[in-house]
């Protein structure tokens, strides 16, 4: 029983990190994709913008993917009940991830409706970034489940505002990455408007995490009594505080850092909050799917760990070979 | 409609929708990594070119099957919960490895291939072509795993409260249709990609556009076009018998084999009335008996040996798999007809020719989606064969007004992303090659 849960343990945290890597990764992209207009004031600049993410973005996606298999392989059971169970946000947020996908290459191909590729773009970024966050918020604040693990809500359940505020603070987390990384992208007024972009949405995001941070203490007893939860407000807090410094030095490489260190804090605390939770049920904590009764068997856990131990470097080391490739400031003309 | 009906009508139609482009993926792939290996060796511009444009092609096509490929992750949870529950042991890790393995593998250097032309090194960028190609290979073999273990399950035990476990990875990895399905696959896939080459060049050099460049295209396109068909005769004779031996009721529905006799005939086409289990059509006698095992009068099993219930729907599955042999026999002679031409000089001449290559692009589109098909619907009524039935798969809490507004959606979006698709690939057909 003693090994079962240690390899339990290791693939809560080992999704933990896919999920944590695919917001940072994928958050920039969904970022910029929210902020196209906001930030780009001509086509040349949307250009630019979007040439910045265009040969990464579907490698950071696979994040989500990968992350969504190793939930399926570990964790069956809240797999099966969240997708089910949540069945018409989860269609929603596949419809604004393949808008979001294909509209970036459409509007390249198609100039004729580039504008109406732009609108795909914005809102499929935009709608898939809130839901994210609404339904992770759901699955740690607690859904109604039976004892089959069934969930018993339906879609307006899920729209309660503890889950709300959830998505709000993904979507500030994600327009500051997105602000960031234009920063480091980019050059010139483009740059200029992106640096505003960030002191407004430091603004945003140190009172959402603020507000995130009150809310979680007080929805969950014995949460401050854990170190993980102070690891987290702290690096947030370390994160905005150094943004701030950073934008008043026209600093553009550290806001990136500054914004990715201040969401891994949100994400410390959610963990911190939701462990050994994996949906937590709000009707009777007995009927809570955790990782201990959700899981599937030692053989299976074994040989995934082999393959996500040796497997994960692998792809660290080429994706950052690869960001490599693209370092430095993005031109408009790109090689399409 | 019962939303088990409903959910099974949104993935046919989400999956048969996105095997179109991780088809087209491994085909053009392989196209890039033999113009791009050219390239490196002879420094010549015109593979080059051939490169670039398939890229541009490939940046649409790998877009549509990634942004398609997540539904097909996320529908195993949204509809089919009950079967996720039940096999996360074994389907979980296969397609957690699919991530891991490959799709990262090929994601990450996509980007690569499609953007950085100018940023890398020749080395380097045939390196990221040959990484997008294994990677694309590797992602299609841990998804062909997954199909396979449905088909034909190892390496698993069941315990007392009916829950599957994995018993042997290795088992269930190399389960006995995994290789045949994939060398299968992967060859309708490179005809898939060959054809489009060589119907696209072939367009060219009939209309005298892109001269040398169109003409090295062409003789790629046709050299893969003449070479895999014939491949796919032995792969699918392969694959036929791996059927016959471990989904004899299959294999039956195949053919339309009511009663296990020797000497079986062979149909070319036919038409198969279950009623009264009938079969009418032209046949070869014989035929299928000697293809077994060379024996004319090996014995075969037929669909009265086993219960109607466990029945497929034996003339959708016989029709669906003699269109696909049927085209696989077409593209063997046209294939070869063109290699002909090819090694006799007379293919950039012989107008006819060319002219019909272009309109054969969509036939091996029609030759897997028939062929898969085959695959799934001769498996019913199980999900996972003689192991869990598809009725019994299905989400629990999802009502089939839920599924009906998501397949409303996806039938909306997934034409518009159809629509699109042609439309931007004629136009950059008719873009043609940088010069």
């Amino acid at each position: 029983m003693e090994t079962i849960q240690n390899f339990q343990i290791l693939w809560y945290a080992l999704i933990f990190v896919l999920l944590l890597g695919y917001s940072l990764l994928d958050g920039f992209d969904l970022g910029i994709g929210s902020l196209l207009p906001f930030l780009g004031r001509d086509k040349e600049e949307r250009d630019t913008l979007i040439h910045s993410i265009g040969p990464v973005w579907d490698g950071n996606e696979v994040w989500l993917i990968t992350g969504g298999g190793a939930l399926f392989a570990a964790f069956p059971q809240a797999y099966a009940t969240a997708f089910s169970g949540f069945y018409v946000a989860m269609m929603l947020v596949l419809f604004a991830l393949i808008f979001r996908a294909v509209s970036m290459e459409f509007r390249a191909h198609d100039a004729v409706r580039a504008g109406l590729w732009e609108k795909a773009l914005v809102a499929g970024s935009a709608v898939a970034t809130v839901l994210f966050g609404v339904a992770l918020g759901n699955v740690i604040y607690g859904v109604p489940l039976d004892p089959r693990m069934e969930y018993t809500g339906d879609f307006l359940t899920l729209l309660r505002p503890v889950p709300l505020l959830f998505g709000l603070t993904g979507l500030a987390a994600v327009l500051l990455q997105g602000a960031a990384w234009a920063v480091m992208k980019t050059e010139g007024a483009l740059q200029q408007r992106a640096f505003k972009a960030v002191r407004i949405l430091l603004g945003v995001n140190g009172a959402v995490a603020i507000l995130y941070f009150i809310v979680m203490a007080a929805s969950f007893p014995g949460l401050t009594d854990r170190p993980l939860f102070y690891a987290g407000v702290l690096l947030t807090l370390l994160g905005l505080v150094g943004l701030f410094f950073s934008v008043r030095r026209q600093n553009d490489g550290a806001p990136f850092w500054e914004s990715s260190c201040s969401f891994i804090g949100l994400w410390l605390v959610a963990g911190a909050a939701q462990f050994p939770n994996l949906i937590k049920a709000s009707n009777d904590p007995r009927l809570s799917l955790t990782i201990f009764n959700s899981s599937t068997g030692l053989h299976t856990l074994k040989v995934m760990s082999v393959i996500a131990l040796i497997g994960m470097p692998i792809v660290i080391g080429y994706t950052v070979f690869v960001y490599r490739i693209f370092k430095g400031k993005t031109r408009p003309s790109g090689s399409y | 409609m019962s939303a088990l009906l409903l959910a099974r009508i949104q993935f046919a139609l989400t999956v048969g929708f996105h095997f179109l482009f991780p088809a087209m993926t491994l085909g053009v792939t392989l196209v890039i990594l033999i113009s791009e290996t050219g390239y490196l060796i002879k420094k010549e511009e015109r593979y080059r070119r051939i490169t670039d444009f398939l890229a541009r092609l490939l940046g649409l096509i790998f877009v549509i099957g990634a942004a398609t490929g997540l539904t097909m992750e996320f529908s195993f949870g949204t509809n089919w919960s009950n079967y996720s529950r039940a096999v996360g042991d074994i389907f979980g890790p296969l397609l957690a490895a699919e991530g891991v393995i490959a799709f990262f593998l090929e994601s990450v250097f996509v980007g690569v291939l499609i953007f950085a032309r100018d940023r890398v090194s020749p080395k380097v960028y045939w390196l990221s072509a040959l990484l997008v190609f294994i990677g694309g290979h590797l992602s299609a073999f841990w998804i062909i795993v997954a199909n396979s273990w449905m088909q034909t399950p190892a390496g698993y035990a069941v315990d007392a409260a009916g829950k599957i476990a994995l018993t042997s990875f290795a088992d269930a990895v190399f389960n006995p249709s995994t290789h045949v399905r994939f060398i299968h696959t992967v060859l309708a896939a490179w005809m898939t990609g060959a054809v489009m080459v060589a119907g696209i060049a072939g367009y060219y050099v009939r209309k005298g556009l892109h001269g040398q460049t169109a003409r090295t295209m062409l003789k790629i396109g046709i050299v893969l076009f003449a070479l895999t068909p014939v491949l796919q005769l032995g792969a699918g004779h392969m694959h036929a018998i791996e059927v016959i031996n471990m989904q004899p009721e299959k294999a039956a529905a195949l053919e339309g084999h009511f009663v296990t006799s020797r000497g079986v005939p062979l149909y070319a086409v036919g038409w198969v009335d279950t009623a009264s289990e009938t079969t009418y059509g032209i046949s070869v006698p014989k035929l299928l008996s000697f293809l077994y095992n060379f024996d004319f009068n090996s014995e075969i099993k037929g669909l009265r040996d086993f219960p109607k219930a466990h029945w497929p729907p034996v003339n959708l599955v016989f029709q669906a798999y003699h269109v696909m042999v049927g085209i696989g026999m077409l593209a063997i002679a046209l294939g070869l007809l063109g290699a002909f031409l090819l090694v006799t000089g007379r293919l950039y001449q012989t107008r006819w020719y060319l002219f019909v290559l272009p309109f054969l692009i969509p036939l091996p589109h029609l030759a897997h989606e028939t062929g898969w098909m085959t695959a799934e619907i001769g498996r019913q009524p199980w999900i996972i064969y003689g192991l869990m039935k598809t009725a019994d798969a299905a989400s629990v809490v999802v009502s089939a007004g839920n599924v009906l507004f998501s397949l409303v959606m996806f039938s909306l979006i997934y034409l518009l992303l159809f629509v699109m698709f042609v439309m931007l690939c004629v136009k950059l057909v008719k873009q043609g090659p940088a010069s």
